[in-house]
């Protein structure tokens, strides 16, 4: 047991555990919160910040997705599709603008973010939010584990496809 | 381990230095490791649902066993102030009857839904006792999706039983009425009063209920019921009391005769009648309220007819069964042969055989009739009688090892009797008056004969003393070997009658987890914060907001007048398993709501003050849901005070007129 956790520490791993209100997957998050304090912007995909221990996995997150097909040019239909999922179940909390309402802003994300991680971070919320250093970093910033809105393999990809057409990707 | 023998050593010491009651010591409860089978770790699942009826609460609730931890409770008959059950526009109809909305009933027997006489985990079937209704319960969402209200039925008590394969519930009167609403007097009771047993067909696909005929019985109290299986699939057994016929007194007026009967109905033939158009259609206004899930919105259609059967134009459909003294169970063991009545004021517990039954009709050797019907010999029915069984027999079930467990009430124990020879083999107390007792499908054909649980009347020193209402109690028994073990004892909430039990798996992997948002079929349904208003039509105002965490939208309303209709439609946007949100609005005399992921739930709300109102989200929903409220700005009737509404940088700002005004 370590018994040398900052105050800090604890109330972060309160907040975590109340929020999410669930299983033993809280506990790690807790324990985790202390040891990721990296900022945001060293998350970038392709990864500038070489020395830290951000691996494969790190980048790409843990989930199903391990190797997302982007489609050049941007496949309008997906667009409006991803628009759609946005209105219904994401923009209550995510401007699209850099701006943080919730949670963060989408401008850019497709910048600091690999297409995997995007992907795996709204179909396996929760695990992600437990174990991926740059998840568990944004939620020391915006104090709200991201709900899981069950989003479909379908769906999270057209919300890719809407998120890149957002950062006017081609 | 050390732990469990502390628990057990303190236990050992709180019973020995309990005041001594009269009945029995409560040593047994400590007896063999008891602890140690009821413990179900943190994190692990209990073995069975217990559904258990809430009696006056108008309630089910649901505990696990073997830990008697309390997992839900269902409103079912009364409005529920956790969920806003019976207040939200929604739910409102749920509750409505002929006589307008009640409010608050008496919850007694439950049945589970069975294939082939096994239970099948799809519905629960709950009855109300005073108006009488009958209600199905869907055990995937444990919400109440159905309520039958029954014409012709008063003190719904003999019911909702079902056959083995869900085909009918049935509904038996426990107090006879006049049929229709004629004024008579009270004293012309046997010229005027009958009683009827109502059989409600259940689609077996989608559990809807419809009142497919009454039979028109003889003016008397049915008190109890179950279905035939196998063999006796075709019948159903009524038990009865005051065959004296008496309207008065009846403590001692309807236990003058030494017999009174059990009701044999053959459900089979009553069915062929009502097809051959042998019953009688008479106008009859009852409720029929369904919850649709889709819509997420309960109506109310009122019935207006009902089909009457009279057992005079359907031969062979009715016999009457002596039953020594005023039977109160009326209960078949697992292979559909005996019939266990259970004479309350009686010494003895008779059992009789079907196929004695069976044999006594063909030959129609009867001893007379009762008012028509015809009386089957009670010694040519009888496969014999338990001798000195205790006192005051109430209830029968079955482990399926060819053991009975009768509740004694009087001498508050439970007894375990051989069906084949009538021998008592075991006996254990119960802390006190047992009523109903329960064995995981104990009535069905497949009883699991692990635990078996008695539902208890009087509580006295069981738990810490709560003023002069006590909670109700439960006592679980280990019926796995051959005497029965007291293993816990756990407090109920309102008082229990009857219960069901079954195995979790059959229930806990279909559960739903939220709904679905594309598939809301709500009418004031907002899908996604794009689409949130305010729409005023004259004094009626739609707020159509949405809940996530940790916000909600719009949180500042203004231009709401006194005396306004309010209606807060919030969609709560989560889908995710257990992330419901509230929301409740300060002074408001109606409810809060209680609102499921994907779900939309209405509040009215009628402002009689000007002033601002503050509202929030009720249940815990993040780090930051104390941040998850807003204000409603309620102005003085007739002020021209715009309609404006927003959340953050849409929020009203003031105007020229706000300022003028603040000055």
């Amino acid at each position: 047991m370590k018994h040398s956790h900052s105050l800090a520490a604890i109330i972060i791993g309160s907040l975590l555990i109340y929020s999410c209100g669930s299983g033993p997957k809280t506990d790690s998050a807790s324990g985790n919160a202390q040891a990721t304090q990296a900022a945001d912007s060293s998350m970038v995909a392709g990864g500038k910040d070489a020395s830290s221990q951000a691996s494969a996995d790190e980048k790409k997150g843990t989930g199903k997705f391990t190797d997302v097909k982007l489609t050049h040019p941007l496949d309008q239909a997906m667009v409006t599709s991803g628009k759609a999922v946005y209105d219904l179940k994401c923009g209550a909390c995510h401007k699209l603008t850099g701006e943080k309402l919730v949670g963060p802003g989408w401008k850019g994300v497709t910048d600091r973010r690999s297409p995997e991680w995007i992907m795996n971070f709204v179909t396996n919320t929760d695990e992600m939010l437990d174990k991926n250093a740059a998840a568990q970093s944004m939620l020391e910033v915006c104090m709200v584990r991201m709900p899981n809105q069950h989003l479909s393999d379908d769906d999270a990809r057209h919300v890719l496809e809407f998120m890149r057409s957002n950062d006017n990707k081609n | 381990m050390k732990n469990i023998r502390l628990l057990l050593a303190a236990a050992a010491a709180v019973a020995v230095s309990m005041p001594s009651c009269k009945m029995k010591s409560t040593a047994a409860a400590v007896e063999g490791g008891a602890a140690s089978k009821v413990y179900v770790a943190p994190g692990k699942y209990d073995e069975f649902y217990n559904f258990v009826s809430g009696g006056f609460n108008g309630q089910v609730s649901v505990y696990g066993l073997p830990s008697g931890r309390l997992l839900k409770i269902i409103p079912v008959f009364s409005v529920f102030p956790e969920n806003g059950y019976g207040y939200s526009e929604e739910t409102k109809a749920m509750l409505n009857t002929t006589q307008g909305q009640v409010p608050w009933d008496d919850q007694h027997h439950l049945e589970l839904s069975q294939t082939n006489g096994e239970q099948d985990g799809r519905w629960l079937f709950a009855n109300a006792n005073n108006t009488p209704r009958v209600a199905r319960i869907d055990l995937k969402t444990f919400k109440t999706a159905e309520i039958l209200q029954l014409p012709n039925s008063a003190g719904n008590h003999s019911s909702p039983f079902i056959t083995e394969n869900t085909e009918y519930v049935v509904a038996g009167t426990r107090f006879s009425v006049p049929l229709g609403a004629e004024d008579v007097p009270i004293s012309s009771f046997k010229k005027n009063f009958k009683s009827t047993a109502s059989f409600i067909k259940v689609d077996s696909s989608t559990g809807h209920m419809s009142l497919a005929f009454q039979i028109v019985l003889p003016g008397m109290n049915l008190d109890l019921s179950h279905a035939g299986k196998g063999p006796s699939h075709d019948w159903f057994f009524f038990s009865s009391y005051n065959t004296e016929q008496a309207y008065t007194l009846l403590e001692v007026n309807a236990s003058q005769k030494d017999k009174d009967y059990i009701v044999a109905v053959n459900w089979k033939k009553a069915e062929e009648y009502a097809k051959a158009g042998k019953g009688k259609k008479v106008p009859a206004e009852y409720a029929h309220n369904t919850f649709d899930e889709q819509k997420q919105l309960a109506t109310s259609v009122m019935e207006k007819e009902t089909l009457l059967l009279d057992p005079k134009d359907c031969p062979d459909m009715v016999y009457m069964i002596p039953c020594p003294k005023s039977p109160h169970g009326c209960d078949i063991d697992p292979t559909g042969e005996y019939i266990v009545g259970s004479g309350k004021l009686a010494a003895l517990i008779p059992v009789f055989s079907f196929s004695k039954i069976m044999d006594a009709m063909q030959k129609k050797d009867f001893e007379g009739d009762f008012q028509g019907i015809p009386i089957l010999k009670y010694q040519d029915v009888l496969h014999g009688e338990v001798q000195k069984p205790g006192l005051g027999p109430l209830h029968t079930e079955f482990d399926g090892r060819g053991n009975a467990y009768t509740s004694m009430f009087l001498s508050s124990e439970v007894v375990k009797w051989s069906l084949k020879d009538l021998k008592v083999l075991d006996r254990v107390p119960t802390y006190y008056s047992v009523g109903h007792l329960m064995i995981p499908g104990g009535d069905t054909k497949k009883p699991n004969g692990k635990y078996l649980v008695a539902y208890n009347k009087i509580t006295k020193d069981r738990y810490l003393p709560t003023g002069p209402e006590l909670a109700q109690s439960a006592q679980l028994y280990d019926i796995s070997g051959d005497k029965m073990q007291l293993i816990l004892d756990y407090p109920t909430v309102g008082e229990p009658h009857y219960g069901q039990a079954c195995p979790a798996e059959l229930i806990r992997d279909k559960q739903v987890k939220f709904y679905d948002i594309t598939k809301n079929g709500n009418q004031y349904v907002t899908m996604g914060e794009k689409n949130v208003k305010v729409v005023r039509n004259g004094n009626r105002v739609d707020v159509y907001m949405t809940a996530i965490r940790s916000h909600l939208v719009p949180d500042n309303i203004e231009g709401v007048y006194v005396g306004d209709n309010v209606y807060f439609h919030v969609t709560n946007l989560e889908q995710d398993w257990d992330i419901p949100h509230g929301f409740a609005i300060k002074n408001n005399p109606n409810a809060e709501l209680l609102i499921m992921p994907g779900e939309t739930v209405t509040l009215k709300y009628t402002p009689l003050k000007q002033g601002i109102q503050p509202f929030y989200c009720t249940d815990f929903c993040s780090a930051l849901h104390q941040e998850m409220s807003g204000y409603l700005r309620v102005s003085p009737k007739g002020s021209n005070v715009p309609l404006r509404y927003g959340t953050g940088e849409t929020a009203p700002a003031p105007t020229a007129a706000d300022t003028v005004a603040a000055k």
